[in-house]
């Protein structure tokens, strides 16, 4: 009886050990055979080493300002409208005391207290979010977009947790029935997955300004932060700006010209 | 040894049926969420983490505070606590199960769970939460199936176990450690960005453990009829008053910190959890302030010696000891990291039914996994006569 236990732990375990070298070794021969990836950039395509938002909240006056960057944003990428506590949003906008938490002063302008601002994801050089994902279904890419694959996300919303400005939704529920047009140039998602704005890194790869920049029509403006000859670093020489909470070091790459 | 499993009386069946039953309720509950989602939760945009990581949070001490019998046996030499190791190991292997399970029930994805091994990414503490939590389970399981396998044939344990043994210590405060970074690291989460968050997870670990352990030996010695040992239960106890002195201690330091500051985000969370808002007071502040009675009520039962001796007394220490901690860690944690939203909003939770049908699903694996584990070491250990 031990005699044959004891044979049957050497014979599973050497299984096991043979089994676990031939996937190291697979694993190995993967690597080296990892070459670069074979698409075809568009000839189009935006690039910059940091991309970098700067909204000129003086130009935000009505509701319809603000409506058609939002449904621009909403048509291009399928987001649902879901109500309640459990929605999905990419840019919404908000008051002064809830977009600059730590900003607010007594006795303000009531103009600017008045104002609404847009909040979206900040692009982060240093994003919370891409430290804390355990499957690096959140990562950043060498232009500085923070971005994310919804087909490695496990939906364990660490990065939720992670992100100090609220950018990030999850789906509690399927959203397709919530989408009232199928936009099919853009994936919707499933149920159980996070999902933020993305930069809209879909259009600028095709040569074309994100969507809610485009419906500013002027009002939000979009550039490489890393040229000083871009219209973003001349905007932001010129107005003054905030960010939010500039200082937990996240560096958000959204400016508000005030 | 398993076969011990299979040979039990009419209340051990009954026993385990019952939980079953619970079991079959979360279970069936589960493929409801799994269909709907975690709509099905109380948790939002906002609050993102709910009961279930809650839970998560407070079974890792649970399943580290078997290093509180571990240590003083095997680094000091204490012989009393010998005896009910065992029991200690085998309610970390229940916990630490409870503990996985919870993570997989709160995933949007579990059937991607694996992507965590296949993309392994060194920079999240969940990667590592993942590898320690296995790592805790295979110690326990190896060293207390070995070590009550050698008491059963009065052999002495081989020397590998030893090694073990202490690897096993110094991974029980790796495991509650690196769950305390889960949260204690996120900046904009002012109640969790605290040093001493890990700390105040250990201590809060180190009494509720053993005193949680204390209890369901008290409850099992009637029942299958032994006797623990004065000695070991007295220095237990010691253990658990020093270690629940430490937690207030520890938590009193973050009201000093938050308040003496006067810094508006370090106030929030705790003015939220225990004075309410301005629109009233949410649910967790009853119980909050049931936890904190609770906590001083078990202080005061414990920390006199005339007291914390009195064997009648004792189970109603510890008893609301388990409720106070619990309060701190199983509620008041998750709902104060998130009760202030990042655009300074109230964000209100409350657990729904399915979420706690599930939750209770999972209790109930627990206590059966540690139930027939018990039953194994109680007929070993009286069969080898070291009952």
């Amino acid at each position: 009886m031990k005699r044959s236990r004891r044979q049957f732990l050497k014979v599973a375990s050497l299984s096991v050990a043979g089994l676990g070298a031939q996937l190291a070794a697979g694993g190995m021969t993967k690597a080296a055979a990892a070459v670069k990836p074979s698409y075809k950039e568009d000839a189009l395509a935006l690039k910059a080493k940091r991309w970098a938002m700067v909204i000129d909240t003086r130009e935000f006056t009505s509701k319809e300002d603000f409506d058609a960057c939002i449904n621009a944003c909403n048509t291009a990428h399928n987001i649902p409208h879901i109500p309640g506590k459990t929605e999905i949003k990419w840019i919404w906008k908000d008051a002064y005391e809830h977009t600059f938490t730590d900003t607010t002063n007594k006795y303000q302008s009531k103009e600017i207290e008045d104002r609404e601002y847009f909040m979206l994801c900040n692009h982060c050089e240093n994003p919370p979010c891409v430290r804390v994902c355990p499957t690096q279904a959140t990562y950043k890419l060498e232009s500085g977009i923070v971005a994310m694959d919804y087909h490695r996300c496990i939906g364990c919303r660490f990065c939720m947790a992670g992100c100090p400005f609220g950018a990030r939704s999850f789906n509690f529920t399927d959203p397709r029935p919530y989408i009232k047009e199928v936009n099919p140039k853009f994936p919707t998602r499933m149920i159980g997955v996070v999902e933020k704005c993305n930069f809209c890194v879909e259009r600028l790869d095709a040569g074309k300004l994100p969507a809610c920049v485009e419906a500013a029509q002027g009002k939000i403006h979009f550039g490489d932060l890393s040229d000083p000859e871009s219209e973003v670093r001349k905007l932001l020489e010129e107005n003054f700006t905030l960010r939010r909470k500039p200082s937990l070091g996240t560096e958000p790459g959204v400016f508000y010209i005030i | 040894m398993l076969e011990k499993v299979l040979k039990g009386s009419p209340k051990y069946y009954m026993w385990l049926a019952f939980l079953g039953g619970l079991i079959g309720v979360g279970a069936i509950t589960y493929l409801f969420q799994l269909k709907y989602g975690l709509s099905l939760t109380g948790m939002s945009r906002n609050v993102t983490w709910g009961f279930y990581i809650a839970q998560f949070t407070y079974l890792v001490g649970i399943a580290a505070s078997a290093v509180m019998l571990v240590l003083p046996a095997y680094f000091h030499g204490y012989k009393q606590f010998k005896k009910i190791i065992i029991f200690g190991e085998f309610m970390a292997i229940g916990a630490v199960i409870m503990c996985m399970l919870f993570i997989v029930v709160d995933m949007g994805m579990p059937q991607r769970m694996l992507n965590v091994m296949l993309h392994p990414t060194f920079n999240s503490v969940m990667f590592y939460d993942m590898m320690v939590l296995i790592g805790y389970l295979c110690l326990n399981a190896i060293i207390g199936w070995k070590t009550l396998e050698c008491e059963r044939f009065q052999v002495v344990p081989p020397q590998w176990v030893k090694y073990l043994i202490y690897t096993s210590v110094i991974w029980a405060f790796s495991i509650h450690t690196v769950t305390a970074f889960l949260s204690q690291g996120l900046p904009g989460r002012h109640y969790w960005l605290t040093a001493v968050l890990a700390a105040r997870f250990l201590a809060s670990a180190f009494c509720a453990g053993p005193a949680l352990l204390l209890l369901l030996l008290m409850i099992v010695k009637r029942i299958a009829k032994f006797e623990i040992g004065k000695e070991a239960i007295k220095t237990l106890t010691i253990i658990i008053t020093y270690a629940m002195c430490l937690n207030v201690f520890l938590f009193l330091c973050e009201v000093f910190t938050s308040f003496y500051s006067n810094i508006p985000g370090h106030m929030h969370p705790l003015h939220y959890l225990f004075a309410g808002t301005e629109q009233g007071l949410p649910w967790v502040t009853y119980w909050m302030w049931i936890g904190a009675v609770m906590a001083i009520g078990s202080l005061v039962l414990l920390i006199p010696t005339s007291l914390r001796e009195n064997m009648k007394i004792l189970p109603w220490a510890l008893g609301m000891l388990v409720l106070a901690t619990w309060i701190d860690k199983g509620l008041g944690l998750i709902i104060g990291g998130f009760a202030p939203s990042p655009f300074e909003t109230w964000a209100s939770y409350a657990p729904t039914v399915p979420e706690l049908l599930i939750s209770l699903g999972i209790f109930a694996v627990g206590a059966f996994v540690v139930s027939i584990l018990w039953k194994i070491a109680i007929d070993v250990k009286k069969e080898a006569g070291t009952l």
